[in-house]
């Protein structure tokens, strides 16, 4: 346990797979009872298709997913990473919950590819709602052999017997009962598993649906906490990489010849790379200043004003994934016709933890330590880059300092690789923040026409969408929209080269915030034309009862009173579906008139997400999404010209401070669907809230996001 | 080169280098203390914050030439043997953190300032870390915690 005495009752962390080796590992699990799966492609893929990087179909790989060891502590082996959202302490749950130990008999192991069983990546909020399951599948078969083990030892049916605290016992005769450790010790059992076991009913539940502590606190909050940049094998050495000024420059000369006079100072070249090593990074950073490069410029001619007119031409014609009824007949019904645009600019990932990876060659194996949320895929793209057999690499994942999706790229991982096999020693690369900006890959800038009508009775009777750029998550219908197409040309993958001038990539749910923004900013648009409320406009317009029991439940926690918009109170509802779950977001924002800063006074979020493992963990992502949420609705956008950015640090990029915090509302609906994602859907519909609220605030519609007080005054001289 | 003596976590501390070097670098590389953070290197968003006599400072601005003869307080120095700061005990309780890496900066930062006037509020607190940035969004928690740790330091704790 720990060391610290404040009666925090915290289990102990990992800290487990930082500091094993194989060797130990494979000691500690010849005996006791492993738990395999073969790996299902299910595992291998996110929702949208093959992970970034990956293999589309994944290796059969036979590491366990669980051990039970002679002391009668779980191990749960888990490809997913830590990176804020909690799931090494709420995975960790349902295994206790499956076998009936209690939740500090159980440790987890997360995100090393010689350890754990193989992951596509941590994203798409499926660490519960689908590896959850899988765990679970693990933790019941485990239960149902150690059963049959007491029931051959005891020469009884496995029906008399049950699980209770971590032992077997026998339901009548109690002088029948051994730990798990006891009906373990000293052999090896190894299973299988190609199917799935039968799981418990969610009702029987006693641990998951509790708040749980986090496993990370103390070390967090005490400063062990282990991140990629803080691993320090001996003799490491810091490389900093010369960059280009822009994306699209390229090297015309360089002149390395100072740097490598500095003393301490090594000059690396692998192919493109170079960089300087030294064992300070401040050095480092010095001896970089001292290489003199020449650049042929960037041809790119895009900046952030001319991007969306760039992207309306050039994207792909895409494709229509939703189409209904009959588009003329809708518009001869309707009695009032509208058509808007609505645009966003690209948003960066901006975690606090930069891109960091170390790596080190020992007996002919190079191990990387990453901030990655794809430890597979990035063990993949080592061992190419470094034409070693898979076998050959390993990476471990300690915490990740922040991902959103940013970290499903992890060049970095790949650089400190080429460089330590270069140079011969373990290598650190950490990115500075402008590298971090100018690599990051951006949620892309999007672009959404939307033309639609509703007739006297105040029904949409019709509704044609474009979107460019943001894709199709979130895309689909809330509302009842009989005569509808929606086209999609663009998303986060697949663009034709050039369509954006860097790169791109998932933003914590991609796409489904502009998807979202657009949709809602709409249906207030249509609303306030309709003099109707727009909580009543969208219950009048919407037959899905999940998404109706959300919206009253909204409206009561928020204490909504309908009025017809602008109402002048700055009040706005916005609704979205994400991984699974159904969300609403209620805002109330003040408007300054003269200068158009927008502050938020209060947000209320609910979501039915289905089971709920740990409400604590997923209000906490909730919160965190409302807060992150006000980023790219009020300040966040990247500034750029000609390939270079010119917001490269936190001085113009401006991230949400606690200045801008509302007070914050979450509520959690019991619900009987199983567990679905929790670590995206609040955010999804932050853009529309709050511009809805902006407009029940000031009657004008700010139709570009972030909305910036410029953008706010100029919505307001119309 | 020269040699810089200081005062670090309560120990005495001597080192031999560039006084132009950064602390936070010295901190992390010659003497192996990583719970200080390198964010952005501009001091624009606080994961480097350590406490130097009685105030917040940002490692990544200061020269160890500048801390000769001073006491610097990182993030390890701040719970007392077994014994959490009052501000990590609140940080744990409200679960005040996600990815954890502006968690030592925020502590440091709130730490400073009930160092200087323990009778500051949780909002006087706030209005100093409104620099300090957390992109996980973790800003209600820790409102919350530094909220029960101004209390329990107004009421006498250290």
């Amino acid at each position: 346990m720990t060391p610290f005495d404040n009666n925090i009752e915290v289990p102990d962390g990992w800290g487990f797979a930082q500091t094993i080796d194989r060797r130990d590992f494979l000691k500690l699990t010849s005996t006791g009872l492993l738990v395999m799966f073969v790996v299902e492609p299910l595992l291998g893929r996110g929702l949208f298709g093959p992970a970034q990087g990956g293999r589309s179909s994944a290796p059969t790989d036979l590491n366990a997913f669980l051990h039970i060891g002679a002391d009668g502590r779980v191990t749960c082996l888990v490809g997913k990473v830590e990176m804020g959202q909690g799931a090494m302490t709420s995975l960790p749950q349902l295994a206790a919950e499956e076998l009936d130990v209690p939740l500090s008999m159980v440790d987890i192991v997360m995100g090393d590819t010689d350890l754990c069983p193989f992951d596509g990546g941590t994203f798409g909020s499926l660490s519960i709602r689908q590896f959850g399951p899988v765990l679970r599948s693990a933790a019941a078969e485990a239960k149902a052999v150690l059963l049959e083990m007491a029931a051959e030892r005891w020469q009884v049916p496995v029906t008399d017997l049950r699980v209770e605290s971590g032992g077997v016992l026998h339901k009548t005769d109690r002088t029948k009962r051994l730990t798990y450790g006891q009906l373990t010790e000293g052999k090896r059992i190894e299973r299988r598993l190609a199917g799935r076991p039968s799981l418990d009913a969610v009702t029987a539940f006693t641990i998951v649906g509790k708040a749980a502590s986090r496993r990370d606190a103390i070390g967090k909050v005490t400063g062990a906490a282990k991140y990629a940049g803080d691993i320090a094998p001996a003799g490491a050495l810091h490389a900093r990489i010369v960059r280009p000024p822009a994306h699209g420059a390229t090297l015309a000369a360089i002149d390395t010849s100072a740097a490598e006079k500095a003393p301490g100072v090594r000059v690396v070249r692998d192919g493109d790379l170079v960089a300087v090593l030294h064992a300070h990074r401040d050095e480092a950073d010095a001896a970089l200043s001292l290489i003199k490069a020449t650049w042929t410029p960037s041809r790119s001619t895009l900046t952030d004003t001319n991007i969306f007119d760039h992207l309306v031409s050039v994207a792909p014609a895409g494709d229509t994934p939703f189409r209904g009824g009959d588009l003329a007949a809708g518009e001869m019904r309707a009695t009032t016709t509208f058509s808007e645009t609505y645009r966003k600019g690209y948003v960066a990932h901006a975690p606090m933890e930069t891109h960091s990876a170390i790596a080190a060659m020992e007996n002919g194996k190079m191990t990387v330590w990453a901030g990655t949320q794809t430890p597979f895929p990035l063990k993949a793209q080592v061992a190419a880059a470094l034409k070693l057999s898979a076998d050959k690499v390993r990476v471990i994942t300690p915490y990740v300092g922040g991902g959103f999706g940013g970290k499903s790229a992890s060049q970095q991982g790949v650089e400190a690789a080429r460089l330590a096999m270069a140079a011969g020693v373990p290598v650190r690369v950490v990115w500075s923040r402008e590298e971090e900006f100018f690599f990051d890959t951006f949620d892309p800038a999007a672009v959404h026409t939307i033309r639609s009508g509703i007739d006297a009775a105040k029904k949409i009777v019709f509704w044609d969408l474009t979107v460019v750029g943001a894709g199709s998550r979130g895309v689909e219908h809330i509302y009842d929209v009989p005569n509808h197409r929606t086209r999609v040309r663009g998303g986060w993958n697949g663009n034709p080269a050039g369509m954006h001038p860097f790169g791109i990539g998932p933003w914590r749910a991609p796409g489904a915030n502009a998807n979202a923004w657009a949709r809602e900013s709409h249906i207030d648009v249509m609303a306030a034309k309709a003099s109707m409320d727009p909580v009543e406009f969208r219950l009048h317009n919407l037959a899905d009862a999940r998404m109706r029991r959300v919206l009253q439940a909204a409206s009561k926690a928020f204490g909504w009173t309908p009025k017809a918009g602008p109402s002048g109170r700055g009040v706005g509802v916005a609704c979205g579906i994400d991984a699974g779950t159904y969300c609403v977001n209620m805002a109330q924002v003040n408007v300054n008139k003269t200068t158009g800063h927008i502050q938020v006074v209060r947000i209320v979020s609910v979501q039915d997400m289905g089971l709920v493992v740990n409400p604590e963990g997923a209000k906490q992502q909730m919160e965190g999404c409302l807060q992150m949420g006000l980023g790219y609705s009020l300040s966040e956008e990247m500034h750029f010209t000609n390939g270079a950015l010119i917001d490269t640090n936190f001085d113009t990029y401006e991230l949400p401070r606690f200045s801008w915090l509302p007070k914050i509302e979450t509520v959690l609906l019991d619900s009987d669907l199983p567990a679905q994602g929790g670590g995206e859907p609040a955010i999804v519909p932050m853009g529309a809230v709050l511009a809805n609220a902006v407009f029940d605030a000031i009657g004008a519609r700010v139709h570009q996001l972030p909305m910036t007080p410029a953008r706010v005054l100029a919505a307001m001289r119309g | 080169m020269r040699t810089v003596s200081f005062t670090l976590n309560g120990k005495p501390t001597r080192i031999t280098t560039d006084e132009k070097r950064l602390l936070l670098w010295v901190l992390r590389d010659d003497l192996g203390l990583t719970g200080t953070k390198f964010g952005c290197g501009q001091t624009a968003c606080g994961s480097c914050t350590v406490v130097i006599n009685k105030d917040a400072v940002r490692a990544c601005a200061t020269q160890i030439g500048d801390v000769d003869g001073k006491t610097v307080v990182t993030i390890e120095g701040l719970a007392q043997g077994a014994r959490l700061h009052p501000l990590q005990d609140a940080f744990v309780k409200h679960a005040a953190f996600q990815c954890g890496f502006c968690t030592p900066g925020m502590i440091m930062g709130a730490y400073a300032r009930l160092l200087q006037n323990p009778r500051a509020t949780a909002a006087d607190v706030l209005h100093d870390l409104d620099d300090h940035l957390c992109r996980c969004g973790a800003h209600v928690r820790i409102a919350e915690a530094v909220t029960t740790a101004a209390a329990a330091m107004r009421g006498g704790v250290r």
